[in-house]
């Protein structure tokens, strides 16, 4: 789902607290589990089971968890910017020194909702920061047949402290982030980031024969040239912050912690077909 | 201490829904309003004259003119710690806020399996018959009944909308509250003293025992009209006012058709497929073996809400067509 862009989810979560909320999108693992998920919990919600974050209610594309600030997982395209433009507003009213961050990739560019927040969050100074994961494709078009004119001029034209930055770079995602957390978290207003990136796989698991939209030496040149875990392990290695042990030992460490995290939820039971009918109301 | 008083005075519809506002604002900090023209101007109709006097404009919020913006920043600040009160001028805009509030608002309760809620009101109009032409007219809290995780309250008189907001303000849901254009200078007895009415209670407005009369907000002083005719002409109409469409009451609506054996249902909104449509299923379901003959349905006009005025009023029930389709229903014609 989320793989290829993880640079991005875990440079802006790196930058935030974990009271700070977040909302996120149908390609919303990364942004999950960076907010500080349980992959256990995570796993279970994939599911349908009852351990899972939403009781098996909501599913891979709607994962929400008050513990961690995740307002939720939204399935309709640029459909959150409105909620967390609305929690920047209750951290600004309510005084708490929140930062609200708004995960959407480059296809909700085309929402007119969008423009409706960014000039709300700016006209009042609102601590919400617009984080744009371009990966190129509006599902199986180019983002440059959808997208006229420059990206972040958009949110510039507004007046919000617009910056761009590579997303398959980790250090320099989170340095933008922490950038612009804090100076949202003074009170400064919102800010958009753009990061660039890019989908190594399918829109959907159906998602197979791509060639008619992208070809395989593109996806095979990203992968090679801009994979953001292997270009951050290299940079470590050369600073001397780790070796290839240390990191195939943090590589394995995961490997059990997701082996079990999907174990627990395979094993974990289904809700009761009684629950069907409750929370529709609170 | 002085002993309070029961007072029971005569104010407007608008009168009554500036007092709910106001009473909830003060008692809840996090209460606040937003939306086009709510503060200094106090919206067209003049609803909300003074609050902004009273409470500031950090809670009588005027906003760009976005609906889908600013009621998406509703739905998150009701997430978040906030109760905001949504202003949406003419209920012809709710379409402009769909996706906020059915694919929002609706569903982040169920979907976050009960971890988030929205406590969150919308305030918006429904009714015709003011030379409004076809997009300031129209009725559409069908729309929003059809959703699961939304409530929808239609008042129809000051007691009933003082009390009904209050009472939506306090819930833990988003609630679309209705108010009928033409109902703003309605007088009606308001006690001085706080209440709240509970949503999903039916009110019978006039009891009778030949025929029920079903009406919904501005359906319901027509309906009083036609009982008033038809008790000239002895027959003994109830009128039955749902006041919420959802949580429905349906126990008092069945119960009023088995004593009476004969309905008529009447919402502004579009028959077909509409609030008269469910309220008319609901009773042909729960009395059919009381009944005499068929439900009745009365509404809108399956057509645009045009502008000519003898045009726009021949899409709208009058209390003369509920009498004849009652004497007609009773056997008197």
């Amino acid at each position: 789902m989320y793989i290829g862009e993880e640079a991005i989810a875990v440079g802006v979560c790196e930058a935030l607290r974990r009271e700070d909320y977040i909302t996120s999108t149908h390609r919303g693992h990364g942004h999950c589990l960076a907010k500080g998920a349980s992959p256990k919990l995570m796993f279970a919600e994939l599911l349908g089971k009852e351990a899972g974050y939403c009781r098996g209610k909501g599913g891979s594309m709607h994962i929400a968890d008050p513990a961690t600030g995740n307002l939720g997982a939204n399935a309709i395209v640029g459909g959150s910017v409105g909620i967390a433009t609305g929690a920047a507003l209750s951290a600004k009213t309510l005084k708490t020194g929140q930062v609200a961050v708004c995960f959407f990739g480059e296809g909700a560019l085309g929402q007119g909702v969008l423009y409706e927040c960014f000039n709300l969050a700016q006209l009042w100074k609102l601590p919400v920061m617009y984080v744009c994961e371009n990966n190129m494709y509006n599902e199986y078009t180019h983002f440059s047949e959808t997208t006229a004119g420059d990206i972040p001029s958009r949110a510039a034209a507004f007046g919000i402290k617009a910056d761009t930055v590579d997303g398959q770079d980790v250090r320099a995602v989170f340095a933008a982030a922490a950038t612009l957390a804090d100076r949202a978290r003074r009170g400064d207003g919102p800010a958009f980031l753009l990061c660039e990136t890019y989908r190594y796989r399918g829109h959907h698991v159906g998602d197979i024969n791509r060639e008619y939209y992208r070809s395989k030496k593109e996806e095979q040149q990203w992968l090679a040239e801009n994979d953001p875990i292997r270009n951050f392990s290299a940079w470590l290695k050369a600073q001397k912050l780790a070796d290839a042990a240390s990191l195939s030992t943090i590589d394995a460490e995961l490997k059990v912690e997701m082996d079990e995290a999907m174990k627990f939820a395979i094993a974990a039971p289904y809700p009761s077909t009684d629950q069907v009918d409750q929370d529709v109301y609170a | 201490m002085p002993e309070v008083q029961s007072q029971v005075r005569e104010i407007t519809f608008a009168e009554a829904v500036r007092e709910a506002l106001a009473e909830e604002m003060r008692r809840d900090p996090r209460v606040f309003i937003m939306g086009e023209d709510v503060a200094e101007a106090g919206t067209p109709f003049k609803v909300l004259s003074g609050l902004v006097e009273e409470f500031g404009t950090s809670r009588v919020v005027d906003t760009p003119i976005s609906e889908a913006g600013f009621t998406g920043v509703g739905v998150g600040a009701a997430m978040t710690g906030l109760r905001p009160v949504v202003d949406i001028m003419f209920g012809d805009f709710i379409t402009l806020t769909m996706d906020q509030m059915v694919n929002q608002a609706a569903k982040v309760h169920y979907m976050s399996g009960g971890k988030w809620k929205v406590p969150m009101v919308m305030r918006t109009t429904l009714g015709a018959a003011r030379r409004s032409a076809a997009q300031h007219s129209q009725s559409l809290h069908a729309w929003f009944s059809h959703v699961p995780g939304l409530k929808v309250v239609m008042p129809s008189t000051p007691y009933d909308a003082k009390g009904l907001l209050k009472t939506a303000i306090r819930d833990d849901n988003p609630v679309i509250f209705f108010e009928d254009k033409m109902s703003y200078k309605l007088k009606g007895p308001v006690p001085s003293e706080e209440y709240t009415i509970p949503l999903g209670v039916a009110d019978i407005k006039r009891e009778g025992s030949d025929i029920t009369l079903v009406g919904t907000s501005s359906m319901v002083q027509l309906a009083l009209e036609a009982a008033a005719l038809l008790e000239e002409a002895d027959v003994s109409a109830e009128v039955v006012d749902p006041r919420t469409t959802w949580p429905l009451d349906e126990h008092t609506l069945i119960e009023s058709v088995k004593k009476t054996s004969r309905a008529i249902v009447m919402d502004e909104g579009y028959g077909r497929y509409g609030v008269a449509a469910e309220l008319a299923a609901t009773i042909a379901e729960g009395a059919f073996h009381y009944l005499d003959g068929p439900v009745q349905r009365m509404g809108a006009m399956h057509v645009p809400i045009p502008f000519s005025p003898p045009l726009e009023d021949a899409t709208l029930p009058t209390a003369n067509m509920i009498f004849e389709a009652a004497m007609k229903l009773c056997g008197r014609s």
